[in-house]
């Protein structure tokens, strides 16, 4: 492999806003029908989870607080005893197939034995209960999904090659039905191919099907995601099994599918934008030993649906302050978009689990003849705001917390947030995904008044 | 470990960020993991605050697990100083920090030797105190440490201002429509001649805090923040304070009478005049504000009898309650709140008004109850709001915590004249209108939807009903509709009746009537 000059990492003080990574709960909950999501933590978790959840909170969700008082805090109550009363209550109004404990920063200073007490509870109880820690120390946001998938990864069924020759079709037409209703798809030469290739991310069940139609245009087939729809059907895994990954921020079950399940990871750039599905697929391919057939032309062609909005942002410059980690993936989008990104914050960077996304911004940048961007792991918000006074983007995708003031100082912005809800996989999502970059600069054409800065705050924050 | 959806009150830091970040010039620095600092967003999203909150995170991670903070807040707050040179950093404990135990204390110790901002930590327990406790707390604490090193540095200024004025103590951030209740309260006091010395903490300055004591008197608008400050200085430098609410018609009054009676205490030292506000009163009752000939007036007729739930914070519930029945002869079925801490006191207020008081910080029994009342109307907070939705009974709100929407860009005050009339359109914009109410029940009713089929919250048995009698409530007048129907299915499950055929309706309402 060609090496090239890699993009300068700098680090600096971690002060920045991002949301909880409990909050994984709120789209979890809802791609894993049958689960019941249950937060070990306080008040504080339980406020968070509410206000950010919005109108979700009403709608009876499958996932509550189990609220710590002071009394589980001073070790006066048991914690085993406790938290069977919970999940017993739990079990009888709701009736899930998994209840999925999401440890925080409490059940980690108090040193809460999830995980001995959990294998307790699940046999007692007769429910399967998958511990995830995804707390506020370690964690950014979307790593919260890393740590349930890892934890997940443990309950899928073991992958027997011998015996999935004979089963393969039952399983493939049994996820099929999960998210890939047609049957055609699944007959003739697929099997050929012989690779067993098992995707991970939560993704909506509509992208699912659109990545696995995505990769049976070049005849391999998907065997199963991670997390599937149901608990119940999880994918088989082990040796001989690849896996792929498709957001960026899912270090940790890479690892453990990779450590613990013996997987072969494809280490590929993220289906994240034309340019990235088509790199994603064309990984998988010369994993599996297939032609990758008709991809540039596709490539080009959605590259020439997006041309209207491809025209606005051409030349436009963009600030990344970083929350949810697909910052690389989404960066090298917009670049091969034609804007210039200035800076790319983010809150972790596994660099050998991005390393291929890595490979493809550098050498997007150098395709485009763009600067390549500095990339700022844990990021200052406070320094970061400075150095957009001084660089002025056209552009700042940030946290909520930031975007008003941003606004009212004259820097358009978009939520970073939405990037995480909003269906950007795949070539067909590439829409979508430049209509929400688009909005702010759409916005501003027919912007009223003329007045530009609305704040009375001195310049310095 | 307490089983939990929902909350209403918020946990303790939130109610001292809230105060701290309303005063100018003063940064609040939590003690905290990452993603923490929501309070943020809350605030630039709610208030669609145009100005970076003044609220930074000093970040508790692994390395503070296992080290403890060490120079790390103190880095913080030096920096803070430096980049920002506020007036005070108050270090925020959360529910994290009140684990680990670590010495705030020491730190801002530590921090102030080198600091030119005045630095303290909020003194409020995760474990004890929820969000309006803590603000209360926090207010008192930040005026008490201005105004003792005031008196200690003999900066403190005494002397009362020449005319009367007064302090208005407990406006603040994300407090419900404080924004316009602010504006509503600075006329008001101010067309009796009352100048307003001060307001706290929004918008306060901590500089001029030391002038506080020269207000005539203190007002404290809202139960649930500010008494804490308006008792400290009444001990100390002998100022009263008014904690009438000013929200209604009677209640304003009484607010203008203490006035009067505070101002006259002085106005008759220093002049032997006394001053008369009950022209001033009965003039805006009868004038300003239109809720008094509002209630009068034959639209309100319809609503009298009528019957509400209300739920919220002490202050809102129980003056709603009271302008409900007082001012507009509507029945309260049910009154609460979940300020549990101060639940003697509503009792008191909501006594004899209505039917029964809840005090309860759990939402599904507010739930059970309003499905189980079964009311034309509910005033509460958003999450009454869907509650009423689920069972199809319109709801106002008129407590926190509320969503964007009850952030208004429009002048919509609770408080004072101005208050009272757009009090009195909430209410009336509830209820079904009275014409459309009574030719529904002439023509039968107009909507093909169901009426209150919809299971409430918790589960009560499924009863079936057959076609024919399901049209039978129809014919009742839509305000007693969902009763009567309830009724029915009362009646049909104390007799073992699993299907209610129209005989059934019939038989229920005559063994109701006798």
């Amino acid at each position: 492999m060609k090496t090239l000059e890699i993009p300068t990492f700098e680090c600096e003080t971690g002060n920045y806003h991002t949301f909880c990574p409990i909050s994984c709960v709120a789209w979890l909950y809802q791609k894993i029908e049958d689960s019941f999501f249950l937060v070990v933590g306080t008040k504080t978790c339980g406020y968070f989870l509410q206000n950010a959840l919005g109108v979700m909170i009403f709608a009876e969700p499958r996932y509550a607080m189990a609220e710590s008082e002071e009394g589980d805090i001073s070790a006066q109550l048991n914690d085993q005893k406790e938290l069977e009363r919970i999940c017993l209550r739990v079990k009888n109004d709701r009736n899930p197939s998994v209840i999925i404990w999401i440890g925080t920063c409490t059940t980690e200073i108090i040193k809460m034995d999830l995980e001995g007490i959990a294998p307790k509870l699940e046999k007692q109880l007769g429910i399967p209960i998958v511990v995830a820690r995804a707390n506020g120390l370690d964690h950014a946001f979307t790593q919260g999904e890393d740590t349930v998938l890892a934890a997940m990864t443990h309950r899928c069924p073991e992958y027997n090659r011998r015996t999935a020759d004979q089963h393969e079709g039952n399983i493939a037409r049994r996820v099929a039905g999960d998210v890939a209703p047609n049957r055609k798809f699944f007959d003739g030469k697929d099997r050929s191919s012989g690779g067993n290739l098992v995707l991970f991310g939560s993704l909506p069940s509509s992208v699912a099907s659109q990545l696995n139609l995505e990769s049976r245009r070049q005849s391999i087939s998907v065997s199963g995601w991670l997390p599937s729809q149901k608990y119940t059907d999880l994918p088989a895994l082990g040796e001989g099994v690849y896996v792929c990954g498709v957001n960026p921020f899912l270090s940790r079950t890479a690892t453990t599918l990779m450590r613990r399940r013996k997987c072969q990871l494809v280490g590929a750039p993220f289906p994240i934008g034309p340019d990235g599905t088509r790199a994603w697929i064309e990984k998988i391919c010369s994993v599996f030993d297939v032609k990758p057939n008709g991809l540039e032309e596709r490539e080009n062609q959605m590259w020439k649906n997006l041309s209207d909005y491809l025209e606005i942002i051409t030349g436009k410059s963009v600030f990344l302050m970083g929350d949810n980690l697909l910052e690389i993936s989404l960066a090298r989008f917009l670049i091969r978009c034609g804007m210039v990104v200035y800076e790319i914050g983010i809150p972790y960077m596994d660099r050998r689990y991005q390393a291929a996304e890595l490979l493809f911004l550098q050498h997007t940048c150098e395709k485009m003849k763009k600067p390549t961007p500095r990339i700022v792991e844990k990021p200052d918000n406070y320094s970061q705001v400075q150095r957009m006074h001084e660089l002025q983007p056209d552009l700042a995708i940030t946290g909520m917390a930031h975007a008003n003031p941003l606004e009212a100082r004259d820097i358009d912005t978009k939520w970073s947030v939405e990037f995480t809800f909003a269906q950007i996989h795949g070539s067909v999502n590439a829409r979508d995904a430049l209509e929400l970059v688009t909005r702010p600069l759409r916005r501003r054409s027919d912007s009223i008044l003329g007045c530009r800065n609305l704040s009375r705050q001195a310049v310095n924050v | 470990m307490k089983l939990a959806y929902w909350m209403y009150a918020g946990p303790a830091h939130i109610g001292t960020l809230r105060v701290a970040s309303s005063f100018k010039n003063v940064h609040a620095i939590m003690h905290a993991p990452l993603g923490d600092d929501y309070f943020n967003v809350m605030r630039s999203m709610s208030e669609r605050e145009r100005d970076f909150t003044p609220v930074t995170a000093s970040i508790v991670d692994r390395h503070v697990l296992a080290r403890g903070s060490q120079e790390k807040v103190i880095n913080n707050i030096s920096r803070k100083d430096e980049e920002q040179h506020p007036d005070l950093i108050v270090l925020t404990p959360t529910c994290t920090s009140s684990i680990l135990q670590e010495d705030l204390q020491n730190f801002v110790d530590r921090a102030s030797l080198s600091s030119e901002s005045d630095v303290i930590p909020a003194d409020v327990n995760y474990h004890r105190v929820n969000e309006l406790q803590a603000a209360d707390r926090t207010l008192e604490q930040i005026t008490r440490f201005h105004l003792d090193r005031a008196r200690s540095r003999k900066t403190l200024d005494r002397s009362v201002t020449n005319g009367p004025s007064a302090n208005i103590i407990g406006i603040f951030t994300l407090g419900f429509h404080n924004q316009h209740d602010c504006r509503e309260l600075k006329r008001l006091p101010g067309e009796s001649g009352v100048a307003v010395n001060q307001v706290m903490p929004e918008g306060g300055s901590l500089k001029c805090l030391k002038d506080l004591p020269r207000a005539w008197f203190n007002t404290v608008p809202y139960r649930e923040v500010g008494l804490m400050t308006a008792t400290f200085p009444e001990k100390d430098y002998g100022m009263p304070y008014i904690s009438i609410t000013p929200m209604g018609i009677s209640n304003t009054a009484d607010f203008i009478v203490q006035i009067g009676k505070l101002v006259n205490v002085w106005a008759y030292a220093l002049s032997e005049k006394r001053l008369n506000y009950k022209l001033y009163v009965d003039n805006q009752t009868k004038f300003v504000s239109q809720a008094a000939w509002f209630s009068k007036s034959i639209d309100c007729q319809n609503l009298a009898g009528k019957e509400a739930a209300i739920f919220g914070d002490a202050t809102h519930a129980a003056s709603i309650t009271k302008i409900l029945v007082k001012e507009m002869g509507i029945r309260v079925s049910c009154s609460g709140t979940y300020c549990k801490h101060d639940a003697e006191r509503f009792d008191e207020q909501v006594r004899g008004l209505c039917d029964e008081v809840i005090v309860t910080e759990d939402h599904t029994e507010v739930g059970d109850t309003i499905a189980r009342i079964g009311p034309s109307a509910i005033f509460g907070t958003q999450m009454e709001r869907h509650i009423g939705k689920r069972i199809d009974i319109p709801c106002g709100v008129i407590s926190s915590p509320v969503h964007i929407q009850n952030f208004p860009l429009g002048y919509r005050p609770f408080l004072g004249y101005e208050g009272t009339n757009q009090i009195a359109d909430l209410i009336y914009n509830s209820f079904n209108l009275g014409m459309e109410d009574h030719s529904l029940d002439v023509f039968g009713g107009h909507d093909t939807k169901e009426v209150s089929t919809k299971s409430p919250p918790t589960g009560r048995k499924h009863i079936n009903w057959i076609p024919e009698a399901e049209s039978e409530p129809n014919r009742i007048p839509g305000f007693v509709r969902g009763r009567a129907k309830k009724n029915t299915e009362v009646f049909a499950k104390q007799n073992n009746i699993s299907e209610i055929t129209i005989d059934v309706t019939y038989a229920a309402k005559e063994k109701l009537s006798s």
